[in-house]
């Protein structure tokens, strides 16, 4: 089993802040995406402690804070054209792929070995394969039983919303305090060209008929969700020539029913995988595209940049997956949960998280001084606790980032292929990573080789390791100020 | 008169379980089978096979 991401001591030795939430709200967060791309001033406190440890609802937290899913509600109630359920592969890391159905108990078992290894531990999902709120049986189960073991865990899940609304009331009573509903069309004659059937009312709906039904219960769902103060997320899938000109209008809606964030993914579809998109020839969208439309959808309901469309049994850190470190055969039959480790970690976190904060108010200070109306592309390699932290050559994927005189926020991240596997590097990958990186103006690592660095070069992509082990957006505000010719202020924070 | 699961199609989901009316399908083994003693066919309950309609893989529940 390898060392956990973000080690316990790597986090410390740092100054001692207090960060109460208010002091949070008060902070100099204003620059930058803490909390998806909300600011933590900007929320009402309530909200803030609700999202502040959720690594998929607060962008802040995703540093720090780790998920768990397990598959445990496998039975769906509608299908979906980008998902093959007879699909099953542990090679692959794709939403609503899954190498291991769970029972409640095995699930039980499951999130307390995890949560005595991984400190960073915060919320247990169920997502796919299948719907959380039509497998309602194994859901509720799996909930009741781990929530009596380690109570701080936050529960949350994923639903296609069609059963939702008969749920509402009983995930109120369990405290569950996050759902996610995938909603990509208001309309239900495109929602048509998306499901090609549902199961509602003991039978079969197909075309415009079973979207008009799904739209209704979803947002119903989402409006009782709003009403008990149920945080609601929002994802869309981004699927081209079909709804990405809509997603704006499903943006304004979800916003007015009160969802909290909403979060566009791009279609995957990959003929492999044996999809109906898969199969036609649907394409998925391209990394600008994506943040085209996101940017084109800013100022409605707030955007999710961050996430990894992870699959139904990841385990770690948003970004990285410790799945298969956890399988159930390497589990011991019986386990008794600590809670010494994550406990230990939650206090190293507060203190971090204060510096963290500080250091990014220093950063904005920066930016705005520098006076310059251009913006910057910026790709990041880390390992978390939102330090520039990873070797080039070992990233999977980078964090953007654009600072702009509007701040630094984060935009997104880009997977690529591990450039270096094994202490080889492998030229063929590079080729990737820069393709992967196109539009990006300079990438930020804690380790460079000379060859990398100039085959970037060649591609137009600056790197620098100067910056190896600074906080994300202090770097940011040095770089930019540095490229955009004023010198950086003292800290004002 | 009953339906049969097609084993080698099955994804294994349960949601044919749950929403068979008779109690007729139990996951035995590998996969889950429909005891033909007990099926109706949802005749007098359901309009539609409720195992068929909601199996998302086409022609796995079938009749026997
Ligand atoms: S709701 Fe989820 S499990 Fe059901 S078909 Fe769609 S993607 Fe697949
Ligand atoms: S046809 Fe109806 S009664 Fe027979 S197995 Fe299917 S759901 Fe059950
Ligand atoms: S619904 Fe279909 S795929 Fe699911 S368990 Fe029943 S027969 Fe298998």
């Amino acid at each position: 089993m390898s060392a956990p991401m973000i080690s316990l001591q790597g986090l410390s030795g740092t100054t001692v802040f207090d960060q109460s939430p208010a002091r949070a709200k008060s902070g100099g967060c204003a620059s930058s995406s803490c909390g998806s791309s909300a600011k933590p001033h900007e929320m009402d406190s309530a909200v803030w402690e609700k999202i502040k440890d959720h690594p998929c609802f607060s962008e802040e937290a995703h540093h720090y804070f780790a998920r768990m899913h397990v598959a445990v509600a496998p039975a769906c109630n509608i299908q979906c054209n980008y998902c093959n359920r007879k699909y099953d592969c542990a090679n692959e890391s794709r939403p609503g792929v899954v190498s291991e159905r769970l029972t409640p108990d095995q699930a039980l078992r499951k999130v307390i070995g995890v949560a005595n290894e991984v400190p960073q531990l915060s919320v247990l999902g169920i997502a796919g394969p299948g719907d959380a709120c039509y497998d309602w049986k194994n859901t509720k189960a799996t909930f009741q039983r781990v929530a009596k073991e380690i109570a701080d865990i936050k529960l949350c899940i994923s639903t296609n919303g069609l059963a939702l609304p008969d749920r509402v009331a009983e995930l109120a009573e369990m405290n569950v305090d996050h759902v996610t509903i995938t909603i990509n069309m208001v309309d239900p004659r495109i929602g048509a060209k998306i499901y090609p059937w549902i199961f509602y009312d003991n039978r079969r709906y197909t075309g415009v008929e079973a979207a008009t039904i799904l739209h209704e219960r979803q947002m119903s769902g989402l409006e009782m969700l709003t009403a008990r103060g149920i945080l609601t997320k929002i994802n869309s899938v981004m699927i081209p020539g079909v709804n990405d000109e809509h997603l704006i209008e499903v943006n304004k809606w979800v916003k007015e029913r009160g969802a909290f964030l909403h979060n566009v993914m791009p279609l995957i579809s990959d003929p492999a995988h044996g999809t109906h998109y898969g199969l036609s020839g649907q394409r998925g969208p391209k990394a600008m595209e994506l943040k085209a439309l996101q940017d084109r959808l800013e100022g409605g309901a707030k955007l999710m940049r961050h996430c990894r469309q992870c699959r139904a049994d990841a385990v770690g850190l948003l970004g990285e997956d410790r799945g298969q470190e956890f399988t159930l055969d390497r589990l011991p039959d019986k386990v008794t949960y600590d809670a010494s480790k994550r406990e230990t970690y939650r206090a190293v976190v507060a203190r971090e998280r204060g510096d963290r904060l500080a250091a990014k108010s220093e950063a904005l200070g920066m930016v705005k001084t520098a006076g310059s109306g251009k913006s910057l592309l910026v790709a990041v390699a880390t390992k978390g606790g939102g330090r520039i932290n990873e070797h080039f050559g070992h990233a999977k994927e980078f964090q953007v980032y654009e600072a702009s005189p509007k701040g630094i926020s984060f935009v997104g991240h880009r997977k690529v292929e591990q450039y270096c596997l094994g202490g080889r590097a492998e030229d063929k990958s590079l080729d990737g990573v820069i393709s992967t990186l196109e539009g990006v103006d300079i990438v930020l690592c804690a380790r460079i080789g000379n060859c990398p660095e100039d085959r970037l070069k060649e591609g137009g992509i600056r790197a620098t390791e100067a910056y190896g082990y600074d906080y994300i957006e202090t770097a940011i505000g040095a770089l930019y100020a540095a490229e955009f010719g004023s010198e950086p202020l003292a800290a004002t924070a | 008169m009953a339906f049969k699961i097609i084993a080698s199609q099955c994804t294994q989901c349960g949601a044919c379980e749950f929403e068979c009316p008779s109690g007729a399908i139990k996951f035995k083994g590998e996969t889950y089978v429909i005891d033909p003693k007990k099926c109706t066919e949802c005749e007098g309950t359901f309009e539609t096979q409720q195992c068929a309609s909601v199996c998302p893989v086409s022609k796995t529940c079938v009749p026997a």
